[in-house]
């Protein structure tokens, strides 16, 4: 069943871009003779799928509260002495329960991308980098957008960087996100 | 494990729903060893990642009775991209717990269905939907922040991560089940599409509709069904956070052929290793009794969802030492010995990994991609390749013990499963 002539390099080649619209059809004809039908094209339709989720931020929602006041809230384990920058209400050293603290604003990139391509959603917001920042006093990283540089070029690890915050909050993630502090 | 087979993987299958495609690997698995009887099967797992891609809730239950293994037992296995790894390693649970003399693991995904970039959406859905998610939520790019750490700690280069581009497409020719079978350079990996800096469109594995089937029994019955059975004689499952921002930055979990003063300032796993990897790796060894890997393995297929990916797994396996894994492709250890790249590689064959092409090339079906890798490492120690693939150009001289990985978004679930010629 080996396939004699695979595809040599990928050539970029023109097409047309895929949309997806299509005909609405109400009957398919059929043979006079069943046996045909195992030949038969397979109908693709499509098949619309809308959902408003009633999401709830749960035990982290102080952290969404913090962004509408322009703090970053992680969390900490007394007993461990271990710092969340990405709030955990239960320490996953030693499973108590940890408590509120103010993360420092300002930090530096412990690694970054930037993302050319996206899931649907963020796709019509690409380029966008991504940086995961790192605090001194704190044991673990925060994942948020860097704005500001043109490209990866304009990036690089150990770069410092500081919070900033939107001033309408969406109770997202993204009410914060990092610009260059150097 | 007595047999296998996979579908074809395909960009897309609109002729078939998931349970026709489950049903072709399944009868290539059933015509491969005649002498199992449909009746023999005692049960079977099965799995598939996304209820999203199928929008069909208990897609399981269907695949299941397609086969016509209703009534017996049947449960759906799922762990993101570990999904079919940890079937495979059910079905042996199942076996080897003497509930089942015969079980069947089969898995799939039809990815298809969807838009391309709805369905990054839906797999980056396994990110934490409260930090990550809305963030930017894009599986290529959490590896992308993974890889540039990996090369900042250690030097890794971008023509290394083209390297494993290169050799799993070239791989790939010989594996007519591939999706992607292509003759790359290392210009072309570069010069193809940005996705996520440093990943190019050819560092990424590819959406697919595809299904895999292994069936699985005890020793004896196994010998009764076929005198080439392959015996699976180690098994390890590991786990890391979800939220790559999470990881520790602690000490490396030793190999056996690792001491501490290997790792005097690396801090571990951060987000350049995956704990989870190396964790899987350490409880399957140890079940099999392998203490230094490299020599002691024949073939590796390992779960490259990317080039980069697949070298910071070389480290996990303790294939070479972390921070090694740029060179280890580059010296040529996980190339195939027969077959021309166009590159000077001085340790061509050491250890081939991905001799299949792996995902980048086969296609990542997610639910069957662990079963996949199984099938084709069972189809290479049974020195059977030539019969299945029409062609013996990926066949290994020596293929007696090899090691499959399957691993899950970010390194979070990681399955190691060591197979062993039986007879």
């Amino acid at each position: 069943m080996a396939k004699k002539n695979p595809t040599i390099a990928p050539a970029a080649s023109p097409k047309v871009e895929e949309l997806m619209t299509g005909t609405t059809v109400f009957n398919i004809p059929l043979p006079a003779d069943l046996k045909a039908l195992k030949g038969m094209s397979p109908i693709v339709v499509k098949q619309p799928y809308h959902i408003d989720y009633i999401h709830s931020y749960g035990q982290d929602s102080p952290f969404f509260a913090g962004l509408s006041n322009g703090k970053l809230l992680g969390t900490k384990c007394g007993r461990c002495d271990y710092t969340y920058a990405t709030p955990r209400l239960a320490c996953t050293h030693c499973g108590r329960e940890t408590k509120w603290v103010e993360i420092p604003l300002s930090g530096r990139v412990h690694t970054f991308t930037t993302c050319y391509f996206g899931g649907e959603e963020f796709l019509k917001e690409t380029p966008f980098h991504l940086v995961l920042v790192e605090f001194d006093g704190v044991d673990t990283l925060f994942l948020s957008r860097l704005i500001g540089p043109a490209g990866p070029e304009d990036i690089r690890i150990g770069m410092k960087v500081k919070a900033k915050f939107r001033r309408n909050s969406q109770l997202k993630p993204t009410d914060v996100y990092f610009v260059p502090s150097e | 494990m007595v047999s296998g087979g996979v579908s074809k993987f395909a960009k897309a299958r609109p002729d078939a729903t998931f349970q026709k495609i489950v049903k072709e690997s399944f009868d290539y698995a059933m015509h491969d060893v005649p002498k199992l009887k449909h009746s023999m099967i005692d049960g079977s797992v099965v799995s598939y990642f996304s209820d999203h891609f199928t929008r069909q809730l208990m897609a399981g239950i269907m695949a299941t009775d397609y086969l016509g293994l209703c009534p017996k037992p049947n449960k759906r296995i799922e762990g993101g991209g570990a999904t079919g790894g940890l079937c495979f390693q059910a079905g042996w649970e199942a076996v080897a717990s003497g509930r089942m003399n015969v079980c069947a693991a089969f898995g799939f995904e039809t990815m298809s269905r969807v838009p391309t970039w709805k369905g990054n959406e839906f797999i980056a859905l396994a990110s934490d939907v409260n930090f990550d998610y809305p963030v930017g939520g894009f599986y290529s790019g959490y590896y992308a922040m993974m890889v540039n750490r990996h090369m900042h700690e250690f030097g890794t280069t971008v023509e290394q991560l083209a390297m494993v581009s290169v050799k799993n497409h070239m791989n790939a020719y010989g594996n007519p089940y591939a999706q992607k079978r292509r003759k790359l350079t290392i210009a072309d990996v570069r010069n193809s599409a940005m996705v996520a800096y440093p990943l190019t469109l050819l560092d990424i594995c590819v959406m697919s509709d595809g299904a895999a089937t292994c069936i699985l029994a005890d020793e004896e019955t196994a010998f009764r069904l076929t005198d080439h059975p392959v015996k699976i004689t180690g098994v390890g499952t590991g786990t890391d956070m979800m939220r790559m921002a999470d990881r520790p930055h602690g000490d490396v979990l030793l190999a056996p052929n690792e001491k501490k003063s290997d790792y005097r300032n690396l801090k571990y796993p951060g987000v350049h290793s995956f704990r989870a990897g190396r964790s899987a790796g350490l409880q399957a060894y140890k079940m099999a009794g392998i203490t230094d890997p490299l020599k002691q393995l024949d073939f590796v297929e390992l779960h490259d969802a990317y080039t980069s990916s697949e070298i910071q797994t070389y480290e996990d396996l303790a294939l070479c030492k972390y921070g090694d894994g740029g060179k280890f492709v580059e010296a040529g250890y996980p190339f195939m010995p027969q077959i021309d790249y166009g590159m000077k590689l001085p340790m061509k064959g050491a250890l081939p990994v991905n001799p299949s092409g792996g995902l980048i090339a086969c296609g990542h079906p997610v639910g069957a991609t662990g079963l996949m890798q199984a099938v084709f490492a069972f189809w290479q120690i049974q020195g059977s390749i030539k019969k299945h693939y029409g062609s013996g150009e990926l066949q290994l001289k020596k293929a007696d013990r090899g090691l499959i990985h399957s691993h899950a978004g970010t390194g979070t679930y990681v399955t190691v499963s060591i197979m062993e010629r039986g007879w």
